[in-house]
């Protein structure tokens, strides 16, 4: 548990946005995000945003994971 | 939007529907059969006999397929084109060149007519595309309740040529395995269509014919061992099937396959596995290595070829099982799957 | 996919195993909590890349494997309502009961719709006000709070005809209940990545503290859960018995508050009874009385009889960690993906399942 997919967000309409999955659309409930602004990611999980997605810390994690040597 | 027939219009009842009367042998039977004649417009079939008559000499591929799918209409295609190409592939799959189709229906009182004119439409632009005839036909129909809608059995001859000798039987160790495009387009285009998950895609069904690219694979080599076309249960039921018929073990590379980002998507969001998803105009040969480069540029010029990839080979270790190299370079058996894939939250 | 590809790079997983291999001095017992973790494992074909001193565990994380026998009977007999609709999780529609299952009630004319998110239940009662909507809601932390936001939609809109059938647990009581059994020996925990999304890593400290395990939340991608080992096996070298988050790019100390807050609105902690488990105290939710009306089992009351489960099944032990599946009776020669017996086979991220199917 659990599946969640990375979304990037479109539109924004109160609690809900128009979220993107290369190309695949479908809306998304972001009532449990705070400060979400359109172009940001977030985890979708049934049909909800569960939380943000940190690009610089993905970035993060990915440096160190290429500096495993 | 293609006119109504001008049949339809000599009916004083409601002319929109398929009636039950239009099943009963009678002049309203007459009238359907008198439209799909005009539209497939061949000799055999014009005769209205009982059977049509064609010659040819040759050893014959014989093969049917009945299609239910729902939703009838879908991206890419609908169910008379699917109904085609499926019994055209088929054919192709044994090294055939497909010649003639026979036509089956079985419709639900109250289908419309309209409808039936554009599916028959579709089915006669199908069997142009593919170079084939539909020569025979028939239709049945049901009280409301009886089919859903409407559902269609074509049967198809083709002849192979001498010197072809394609069998699920006959992968060797040491072939190379080529897929001749992405996976997965088909089902997912029919999940969308179906509407539910709340997701929208522009992924289209795959529906195409194959024979053409079969046959220009012949002509640089005939040296093909099996061919197959992964519709239900996906790459991986053929991939088992001809593992499992040939007695030879199967090695692939998750990377090597090609699946369509959008694919992709959907299947993280519901998780499912491409490798398990209905594909309706795809082929996986089973070829010897020396002949591999030149099939694969001759399926690549293709229309229907032009992702081509080499993704696996063929072993003579764990026979009967196919073992996929993962992306991170892990191993794991690639098993057949008991239903269908579910959409889940875990 | 961005977020995804990058985080299959086999190159990289290469110089982490290279890394891993580097701890050879001792064995270690790692447990993968969550289901989907387990699913990762084998599908990516982990097992096989892992040096032998490094044992994996698969622990209870899967919400349908858990789900006790008189549950899904009790799913099962609202299923046999001619009123009620049933929405549901594909995850569940395959577990048998005493004698059914969701899917064979649909195949003798039960209304069980599969669906993708909670939003499309609620949708089904507006759309269906002569009949009775319920949703199985099954899942750990990571789910509880969408059921939780339905709810509360539904409260808002006066809906009378959707109604839930409760099932939720909670993964730190499971996992403290492990720690208790004298029949485990568990070196580490991999954490599961989305449910610690709504509860934040603080929620495994005790398990750092108390028992001195040491625990990683890990991602979901194979270089997370490698990762994730890694920094486990480290931990242990070191003596180290700490949090650490592997996920950090989507978990945090404190979690999801507005998450958590949906909950705590909604659901109330209850001792419940886990498969395999027995009842573990203050492990599962249920409704508060503010939402008594939308409990499915208090509208409907369905009666199932308490059946005994097969003494030969290892589910239980299975999902402890303690039998691999190889170990149980049933496997392959009675339980199989075609006829399962028990949840771990038929769930898809079901231990036994995955041992079929990729192993």
């Amino acid at each position: 548990m659990c599946l969640a997919i990375p979304a990037k967000v479109l539109k924004i309409e109160n609690n809900l946005a128009q979220v993107d999955m290369v190309g695949v659309k479908r809306q998304a409930d972001i009532r449990m995000i705070s400060n979400l602004k359109v172009g940001e990611y977030v985890l979708i999980h049934a049909g909800f945003a569960i939380e943000k997605i940190g690009e610089k810390e993905a970035e993060e994690t990915l440096q160190l994971l290429r500096e495993m040597a | 939007m293609q006119p109504i027939t001008n049949m339809v219009k000599k009916f004083q009842h409601d002319t929109r529907k398929i009636l039950l009367g239009h099943g009963s042998g009678g002049k309203l039977t007459h009238q359907l059969i008198k439209s799909f004649v005009k539209k497939f417009r061949n000799l055999p079939l014009a005769k209205l006999d009982d059977s049509a008559v064609v010659k040819f000499k040759g050893k014959l591929a014989f093969t049917t397929d009945s299609y239910v799918i729902d939703p009838i209409y879908f991206p890419g295609g609908d169910i008379g084109k699917l109904a085609v190409n499926g019994t055209v592939n088929d054919l192709a799959m044994v090294g055939a060149r497909p010649l003639y189709l026979t036509a089956a229906a079985i419709i639900e009182e109250g289908f419309s007519l309209f409808e039936l004119d554009r599916i028959i439409d579709s089915m006669n632009r199908a069997a142009r595309a593919a170079g084939v005839k539909i020569v025979a036909g028939d239709t049945k129909v049901v009280g409301k309740g009886g089919a859903d809608k409407i559902f269609i059995n074509t049967s198809g001859i083709g002849l192979i040529d001498s010197g072809v000798d394609i069998s699920s039987k006959n992968a060797r160790p040491g072939d190379k395995i080529i897929l001749s495009g992405t996976i997965g387009d088909h089902g997912i285009a029919i999940l969308n269509a179906r509407g539910g998950f709340d997701f929208r895609t522009k992924v289209k069904s795959d529906c195409q014919p194959l024979n053409a690219m079969v046959s220009q694979i012949l002509n640089v080599s005939k040296n093909v061992h099996a061919l197959r076309d992964p519709t239900r249960g996906g790459l991986t039921t053929s991939l088992n099937e001809i593992a499992e018929q040939s007695g030879v073990g199967i090695e692939i590379e998750e990377e090597k396959i090609p699946v369509k980002e959008e694919v992709k998507a959907v299947c993280e969001m519901l998780g499912f596995d491409p490798l398990y998803i209905a594909n309706e105009g795809k082929l996986v040969a089973f070829v010897p290595q020396n002949d591999c480069a030149k099939i694969m540029n001759v399926m690549r010029k293709n229309r229907y070829g032009r992702d081509s990839q080499i993704i696996g080979t063929v072993v003579s270790s764990h026979k009967g099982r196919v073992v996929v190299k993962t992306s991170v370079g892990g191993e794991r058996v690639l098993d057949m799957l008991t239903g269908e894939q579910l959409p889940r939250i875990c | 996919m961005k977020f995804v590809d990058e985080f299959r790079d086999r190159a990289i997983a290469e110089r982490i195993i290279k890394k891993i291999e580097g701890f050879d001095s001792f064995k270690a017992n790692l447990m993968e909590v969550c289901g989907t973790h387990t699913m990762v494992i084998f599908k990516q074909g982990l097992k096989g890349m892992l040096p032998k001193n490094v044992n994996l565990l698969s622990g209870p994380g899967c919400p349908v494997c858990v789900t006790s026998q008189e549950d899904i009977d009790k799913a099962i007999a609202l299923a046999r309502d001619k009123e009620v609709i049933i929405t549901t999780f594909g995850d569940m529609i395959r577990v048998p009961g005493r004698n059914s299952s969701l899917e064979q009630e649909r195949a003798d004319g039960a209304d069980v719709r599969i669906i993708y998110s909670p939003s499309e239940a609620l949708k089904a009662a507006r759309e269906n006000p002569a009949r009775k909507v319920v949703f199985l809601a099954i899942g750990f932390e990571t789910t509880s709070p969408l059921i939780a936001a339905s709810l509360l939609d539904a409260q808002k809109e006066k809906i009378d005809n959707f109604f839930v059938f409760a099932t939720h647990k909670l993964i730190p009581p499971a996992m403290e209940a492990l720690l208790k059994s004298k029949e485990l020996n568990i070196d580490g925990f991999i954490c599961p990545g989305h449910v610690s999304v709504t509860i934040g890593s603080d929620a495994y400290r005790f398990i750092a503290e108390k028992y001195d395990v040491p625990c990683v939340i890990g991602g979901f991608e194979p270089l997370d859960v490698l990762q994730s080992i890694y920094m486990l096996l480290k931990q242990i070298k070191e003596r180290r018995a700490e949090v650490e988050i592997e996920y950090f790019r989507a978990v945090h100390p404190q979690g999801n508050r507005i998450a958590q807050q949906l909950i705590s609105e909604v659901f109330e902690v209850t001792d419940v009874r886990w498969r395999g488990l027995g009842i573990i105290p203050k492990s599962g939710l249920r409704l508060k009385k503010e939402f008594s009306d939308f409990d499915a089992e208090r509208e409907f009351q369905p009666k199932v009889k308490r059946s005994k489960e097969n003494p030969d099944c290892a589910c239980g032990q299975v999902l402890k960690g303690v039998k691999k599946p190889t170990q149980c009776k049933l496997y392959r020669r009675i339980c199989t993906p075609e006829k399962p017996y028990g949840p771990c086979m038929v769930s898809s991220e079901g231990t036994c399942a995955a041992y079929y199917k990729y192993g």
